[in-house]
Formats: structure tokens, sequence, C-alpha cells
């Protein structure tokens, strides 16, 4: 079940190490979450030892039911990371054994072992690649740390998932979300959504794209961009890694623009690389990097917001808003949606599940904008059946961009099964 | 230090290993759905005469323990309690002590059901003034049983289960001791005011009907007549007045809230969505949900959903909250039948609104009656633990055989046109499809739906449900596809468990058969 990776070949120099040494000869690593408010992680501590084999130390909610299936699992994924001697404690709160695997991987890090392999989960099968153009109405955030969200995520419907290694995971933990999130892109089938990750800022963000792109996601979420340089360093990068590893399917980037000179230098990223799809702006660090507040209206964010539209157009990719932090107020989430549409935008963060239906409805073309526009189209295909060079509905004649935009239009509506 | 009296088993027609004898009693293996008949008389309580009463109408004693001699109390009697007050109830536990200091054994509790506050019980076990417990019975009390401590056999029966015992005479109270929020000296008694307020008293009515003796216990004492009487006090013997029956804060629930969970938001819109697009969400029609986090959520979608179509229902089933209160009054549906209420909206709708009906178990759930309400309800909404291929469920147990709920009206539920399970499809990496459920409380023929996460799946047996939703966008998976789902996510299926050879209660079916057994936890 579990596949052994070495990378750089098998690194080991413990034997050296540990020669004539009483005592454990590396610190113990620890990883993962326990306690009665923590479902579906895990806590390991690995204490290295001289001799003794391994020796595990079980603590289970589901003990009763999967104890075994833990145990077998730990040792294979030891064994595997190359351990040998050491004290292992879990405590274990539900987690699916992806989620266990990922932290034994972690604690063994931690603890000096194991360098250079990694320990992954059986692969579901891969997903479609996605479309540069693909739509991008909502994507919602799972907190790459907690690993409960993670399984379900697909299921409530939006049209990408987005594995956050950065603003929502503590420094300290950057490193086993990384692993996590490794492995979570492997065993989770994430069903229709598209498969995001965000990555931390340059250089930490390049760590996170050695564990991370060899699992193929389908787009790369590039946080507090502020020039064209960081996006090529990015985009290099994961050429280097899809090259090692074979990989040819498509992996596209979103440069997220969190300050003054990110949106002052909108047009130079967005055309920074060829993999970019789209671009996308957060508002909390803006505002920040403003000095302003954040409100409601957002008249604050307005030049940044419509700058970055323009760009993304003048650039060819998508214009994405940023996320709407308060899950409370449904009302003032369709009004920013409704206006964020109005602006140029093509959609919009989810913090929330609940968020994501409000914000298709808001995306979606209104009926009164199909009618107008199948009306368009109609008037289109007759003209070329005629073969006529102009396209008129009654008197009226109608230029070739209003032709594209019905036409996309009624793409879109077909795509969110607004019409057949 | 417990001993069970030895008792053959046998299987049932469910296929269960179940025992003859239960207390003493010989008991009926559960013969399947409708097969059962009673005969017989009903059970009557003796015959009394006004001239034994005061005149003045005042049947008031100094306290419970007074109370309690009056009635005759003496070993191996048995004492009921009502739990409208839940968490909060001061009084039945009041009542057993009273009875420890009188110096009393082996009594048989008899609750319409126990909450965790009441473990005090255990200690009463301990010392031998209780011998068993018939009801429910979950944290403390529950791994007591299932640990194998109690001397009786627990017997776990649902509400309209519990009528029916009492009516057929299975189950002879002593002495009902009923928590009364408003009472009068003559023993009329009213959930739905003062501090102490629950709402209905539904469950106190078949022992104030059937009981020999009946206390009334009441902290706010009304003059004459205490309306509306829930509890009639020509039942009544004693009225007991207290400072307080209760902790309020425990009673209801200030504000009942909505489950933030995505999962069982996901759950609970889908339950909704089966509803309208199997056309069960008509005008005139009629549902029941409870108070966990999914139902409440389902009611607040199923609210959008009834004024986005303009559609009304009769009368919804309470246990009543505020959701439910807001459906009444934004005129969504005419009536509330409610048989228990759990939040302060509730209790204020019953006691200020015509429309908000108390129930009992008699009206609502009793199957050795002329028909009840369960079976005219359109759609029931219920939990489960666990549920197998053939849509069996369980309701009281934990896969690892330790007692986690009552039956409460689940059982009588399963009557509705249209019953679903509304449950995640795995709880901590726990699959809850499994391949034989650990207790049987709910035989699959009744289970129409199964919502999960992952999708809903229909009974086979009901080709209508799955023509109604043909064409719909819902998610419509056969059980089996999301239970081998699941068994991939959590990585294999869960080790059997082993469990003990030792029956240490009964599940009993609405007819008063036995369904299942629940094992000693090894």
């Amino acid at each position: 079940m579990w596949r052994l990776v070495m990378e750089r070949g098998f690194v080991d120099g413990r034997d050296a190490m540990s020669a004539g040494i009483e005592t454990p000869v590396k610190p113990a690593g620890e990883a993962g979450h326990w306690g009665a408010d923590i479902r579906s992680d895990v806590h390991v501590r690995i204490e290295p030892c001289e001799r003794g084999g391994i020796e595990v130390d079980l603590e289970s909610r589901v003990k009763p039911y999967y104890g075994e299936s833990i145990r077998r699992q730990s040792e294979e994924v030891l064994e595997a990371l190359g351990v040998k001697h050491a004290r292992v404690a879990i405590h274990d709160e539900g987690a699916l054994p992806f989620v266990i695997a990922a932290r034994i991987e972690a604690a063994a890090r931690r603890a000096g072992l194991g360098e250079g392999t990694r320990v992954l989960p059986d692969r579901f099968p891969l997903p479609e690649p996605s479309a540069r153009d693909r739509m991008r109405r909502s994507r919602l955030y799972v907190p790459g740390s907690e690993p409960k969200y993670f399984i379900n995520a697909g299921l409530h419907g939006a049209d990408a998932i987005i594995l956050d290694l950065e603003d929502s995971v503590h420094l300290n933990e950057k490193d086993a979300a990384r692993l996590l999130v490794r492995n979570a892109l492997r065993a989770v089938d994430f069903l229709a959504c598209e498969r995001m990750v965000r990555i931390n800022q340059l250089p930490l963000g390049l760590e996170d794209l050695e564990e991370i792109v060899p699992e193929s996601p389908d787009l790369i979420l590039i946080p507090k961009v502020e020039s064209a340089s960081q996006v090529i360093e990015a985009s290099q990068k994961i050429a280097e890694i899809k090259a090692n590893y074979g990989i040819t399917r498509a992996i596209w980037l979103m440069p997220i623009l969190e300050s003054a000179l990110g949106i002052e230098r909108a047009y130079e990223i967005a055309t920074a690389a060829r993999e970019i799809a789209a671009l996308t702006i957060g508002l909390e660090d803006y505002t920040a990097d403003l000095g302003v507040a954040k409100t409601a209206g957002g008249a604050e964010s307005l030049f940044a917001r419509q700058r970055m539209v323009n760009a993304a157009h003048a650039a060819g990719v998508q214009a994405i808003d940023s996320v709407f932090g308060d899950v409370g107020d449904v009302e003032a989430l369709r009004a920013w949606a409704l206006n964020s549409r109005a602006m140029g935008f093509e959609g919009m963060g989810c913090v929330h599940p609940v968020q994501i239906a409000v914000i298709h409805q808001a995306f979606a073309p209104t009926a009164a904008e199909i009618e107008k526009a199948q009306k368009i189209v109609g008037a289109y295909h007759e003209a070329e059946r005629k073969g006529l060079g102009v396209v008129s509905l009654g008197s009226k004649m109608i230029d070739a961009p209003v032709v594209q935009r019905a036409l996309k239009l009624m793409a879109r509506a077909q795509a969110m099964g607004l019409v057949h | 230090m417990a001993i069970l009296e030895k008792t053959e088993l046998v299987l049932n027609a469910a296929g269960r290993m179940v025992p003859e004898m239960a207390n003493g009693r010989p008991q009926i293996p559960y013969l399947g759905v409708g097969k059962y008949k009673p005969g017989g008389n009903k059970a009557a309580p003796p015959i009394r005469t006004a001239a034994d009463y005061p005149e003045t109408g005042d049947k008031r004693v100094a306290d419970l323990e007074t109370a309690l001699r009056k009635c005759g109390l003496r070993d191996g009697m048995v004492i009921s309690s009502h739990h409208h007050l839940r968490d909060g109830d001061r009084v039945a536990l009041m009542a057993l002590e009273a009875a420890a200091r009188i110096g009393v054994k082996d009594l048989m509790w008899f609750p319409s059901a126990s909450f965790p506050s009441q473990k005090g019980a255990i200690e009463l076990m301990a010392s031998g003034v209780i011998e068993h417990i018939e009801g429910s019975m979950n944290g403390p009390l529950g791994d007591y049983c299932t640990q194998g401590k109690m001397r009786g056999m627990g017997v776990l029966r649902s509400h309209g289960g519990r009528w029916q015992a009492i009516q057929d005479g299975e189950v002879h109270i002593d002495i009902a001791v009923i928590a009364a929020p408003t009472a009068d000296f003559f023993g009329n008694c009213d959930g739905s005011h003062g501090k102490s307020a629950c709402g209905s008293l539904g469950f106190a009515l078949a022992d104030s009907i059937y009981a020999d003796h009946v206390i009334a216990v009441t902290d706010n004492l009304v003059p004459f007549p205490c309306i509306p009487w829930q509890i009639q006090g020509n039942n009544v013997d004693y009225v007991v007045t207290v400072d307080s029956i209760g902790d309020p804060a425990r009673i209801v629930s200030g504000t009942t809230q909505i489950t933030r969970s995505p999962d069982r938001l996901r759950i609970a819109e889908l339950v909704a969505l089966f509803l309208r697009d199997a056309g069960i969400m008509r005008n005139g029609f009629s549902f029941q949900a409870g108070a966990g986090g999914i139902a409440l959520a389902f009611v607040s979608y199923l609210k959008r959903m009834m004024k986005d179509a303009g559609v009304k229902a009769r009368f919804v089933r309470g246990g009543s909250t505020k959701y439910l209160v807001e459906l009444l009054e934004e005129g969504l549906t005419d009536y509330i039948l409610d048989g228990q209420t759990f939040d302060l909206s509730g209790v204020q709708s019953m006691a200020n609104n015509p429309r908000h009906v108390a129930t009992s178990p008699f009206t609502s759930y009793n199957y050795h009656g002329k028909g009840n309400f369960a079976s005219l309800v359109d759609a029931v909404v219920l939990g489960a633990t666990e549920v197998d291929e053939n849509f069996n469920a369980n309701v009281v147990t934990h896969s690892d055989g330790r007692l986690l709920h009552g039956i409460g009206g689940w059982q009588n539920c399963l009557a509705a046109g249209c019953t679903i399970l509304a449950v995640p499809s795995f709880r901590d990496r726990i699959p809850v499809i499994v391949d034989q459920v650990t207790t049987l409380c709910g035989p699959g023929e009744l289970i129409d739906v199964v919502v999960t996460e992952r999708g809903i799946a229909i009974n086979p047996r009901r080709q209508d449900l799955m023509d109604a939703v043909k064409g719909s966008k819902l998610p419509i998976r056969p059980l089996q596809e999301i239970k081998s789902e699941v068994e991939r996510i959590c990585g294999g299926k869960p080790q059997q468990l082993k469990r003990g050879d030792r029956p240490v209660a009964v599940v009993k079916w609405v007819d008063g058969t036995v369904l299942d057994s629940v094992w000693q936890v090894v």
C-alpha cells in the first residue's frame, strides 16, 4: 500500500553517529495534534533509539476498530523511512490513513530520521487536467494543517479546492502541513473540483513546490507577488520538478496581488509566465498595506480591484476576486459577489462551503441576459447560414464584440447548467 | 457483584438472539412487523373513593419522604419519573434518595428517559436501593449497565413502547413521581408555565393514569385551578412543594443553534431537497424532525424551499424548537403537535399559541391503540448510530456496544410515510454503514431512505420513491456503493469486535416483543 521513494539516495549518518552512545542519539520528533477537541488528526512522537527495534505505544479513539490497522501501517511507514530503532507514541483521534502516514513522516523528519525519503499513499486516479480558462467561480480554502476538512471538501460543489499552506498554517507547522497536503493530493478524491494549492511566499514556497508539484496539482497560487521575477522563479522551479518527474500535464499559476506595489505591477505580473491562468487579489493584506480599514462596501479597494481586472483582461487571463470573510452574512456576500461580477471578475474565494451556492448564483448570468444573448447568437448563426457579413437583430446591427460576448455568456450559462 | 438471572436465549424473527426471561417476566421474541396480536384487557389502577381524599381538594403533604411513606413504599416497588426536565431534572433523584432514607431496597426505577446528571442512581444501585432501571440509559448509567454491573436486566423501550408496556400491564407502576413546573393543591399539573417550565408533560400522562399512587412535585404552586391541566389532579394522591424541581438552564436550551459543520449542513440540505424533489413537500403535508444539529438545519432549508414553492404544511410534529415555532408563526404550518419542548421559544409558544398543541405518547406513538399519529406523518427525519445494507438500523448503542442513546420516539416514527435516516457516512473513521448493526432497533423494511454527505440511498422496497426522484439532480446511489466508498476512505472494514455472551439489556419493539439484546461489553 505504501510506496517508498528515495529522492536523492538514502543518506544515513546514524550508524556512525550512534556508535558508542548510550542515550538516544537524536532528540524526539513530534507532529500532529490530539485531545478531546481534535478530530481526524493524530499526534506522533518518535524517539530515536540505539537498539531495541520499533516500539509502538498506541492510543486511539478508534482502537477497537482500526488499532491493528494503525499498528501495521505505522510499522510499514517507519520501515519505509528507514527507522529501525525508536520508541513511537501515537495518540490517534480517528485520523484517516493518509493523515497518519503524513504525521509519522513529519515526526520522523523532525527527529532527523528518514531524510530524503517519501512514503506515499496509494494514488487515487488523477482527474483530467484542467483547462486554462475553466470556470473558476468559487474556490474553497481548506487549511493545510486541518486534515478533518480534507476528505469531504470536494462534496460541496465548489469549482476549486485550495489546500492552503500559507496564512492558515502556523509557521511551526509549515513542514508538516506540506506533507499532509501532498498526501491529500494523492489519496483524496476531490471529485470535479480543480485541485489548487496555495504555497508560501517565496522563498519558503519553493520548498513547498518540492513536495507538491510531483503530485500534479492543477494550479498553484503564489501569494504576495510584487514582481514578475517572483512568478518566473516559481514557474522555473515547477518546470524543473516536472521535468524530473516526467510530468507533462499543465500546472497553472494564479499570482495573488496583496500590496500597493503588486497592484501597480499587475500587468507585468500577469504576463510573466505562460502558465498564468488567472490573477487574484488579497484584500486583507492590501488594505493593511494601505493602512486603511476593510469595509463592507469596499471603496478603499475599488481602484486596486479595477486595476487588477483591467490588467488581467489585457493579459488574457481571468480576474478572480478576494474572499469574503463574514460567513454569517449571506446577504452582504451576495451583494459583494454581484458587484464583483459587474466589475469583470469571474469568481471569488470561499472560507466556508455555505458561501459556494451564493457565489455561484451571483456569478450566473441572469435570465434576461441569457435571453438576450440567445437572440444575438441566433441572429449570428442565421447570418452565417445566409452567408451575410453583417449580423442584425430586428432593425439593429450587432457588432462583432457583442456577438463574442453573447457567445461567451452562452458558453458559461451552458457550463453552469442554465441552458441546454 | 452483579448476578443476572440465568435465561435461555432464542432466535427471533429478525435473526437476533434474545432472552426468554427478563427480570422474572417471560418475554415474547420479536415476530416481525405487525405480526404479534395482543389479547386481553388493559391494566388499571385500583378504584378509589373521594371519601378518602380531602374535600377541600388540598392534597399537600410536608415533603417527598412523607408522600412516599403515605403511598406505602416498600421493597421491590416500581417508581417512575418523566424526563421533560431533561438534564436539569432534580425530582427523580430526590425521590429515589428519599426512598433510600426510608430504607427500602430493590426498587425498579422506571424513567421515561434518564440523563447524565442522574448518574447518582449508580450509587443507589450499588447500595441496593435500586435493583435495576427500565428506561433509556446513556453516559455513566449506560456504561454501568453495559459493563454488567446492574443486577437486573435493562429494558429499553420507545416512548410509545413505554405507554404500551404500562397500558398492557407489562410494567406496573407502584408510585409515579411527577415533576410539575406548575401545579395546584389538587394535583392538576402544567408544564408550560413556571420558572422551571418545560412545555409538554406528555411523558408523565400514562404514569398518572395507570400508577397505583401518584405524587406531584412542584416549585410553582398556584391557586386552584391550574390551567391548562396537562395532568389531571383526579389521578394524583399527594402534592409536594419544593424550592426547585430543576435547573432551568439545563431543562431547555436558551437558544438552539444550527450546526455550522459543512458536512452536516450538506446532509440537511440533501434531506430537504429530497422531500421537495420526491414531491413529499406539497400543500397540506406533514413532517417530524428532532432537535439535533442536522434536524434543525433541515428545517431551515425546508422552510426556504416551502416559501419558494408557496407550500404550507398542515401540521409538524415536535420536539419543538424555535425553528418549528417560526414555521407556525409565519403561517407555514397550521399546527405544531408537540411531544416535548427543546428550547425557550418552544415553551413560550406552547404557553401562548393555541395552535401549538401538547401531545402524549398515547396520541402520538402507542402501537396498542386504535392507530396513532406517527403513521399519519408524511416524512420523518431521524438519526442513527449504524445502518446495514438492508437498511436495518441501530440508535441505542455505539459500534463498541456501549449504550449511547435511548430509543425515544425513534422506533415509533418509523411508521411515517417516508422514514429518512440523516447520518454522516462515517464518524471518526468509523463507518456508519456496516455489515451488521451492533444492536437492531429498527427493521430495514420500515426505513426508506438513508441520506449521507456522500449521497442518498433509497430502499429498493420503495420503488415509488425511486420513480419520484427520477430525473432530479439528487445524488441517488445504492447504499452498497456508499458503503464501499467509505470503506476505501477509512482504510478497509473495521475489525470485528468481541462482544460479551451475556445480555445486559433488551431492546423492545413497539409491540412489546424483544427485538434485540444489548450485550455485556468485555
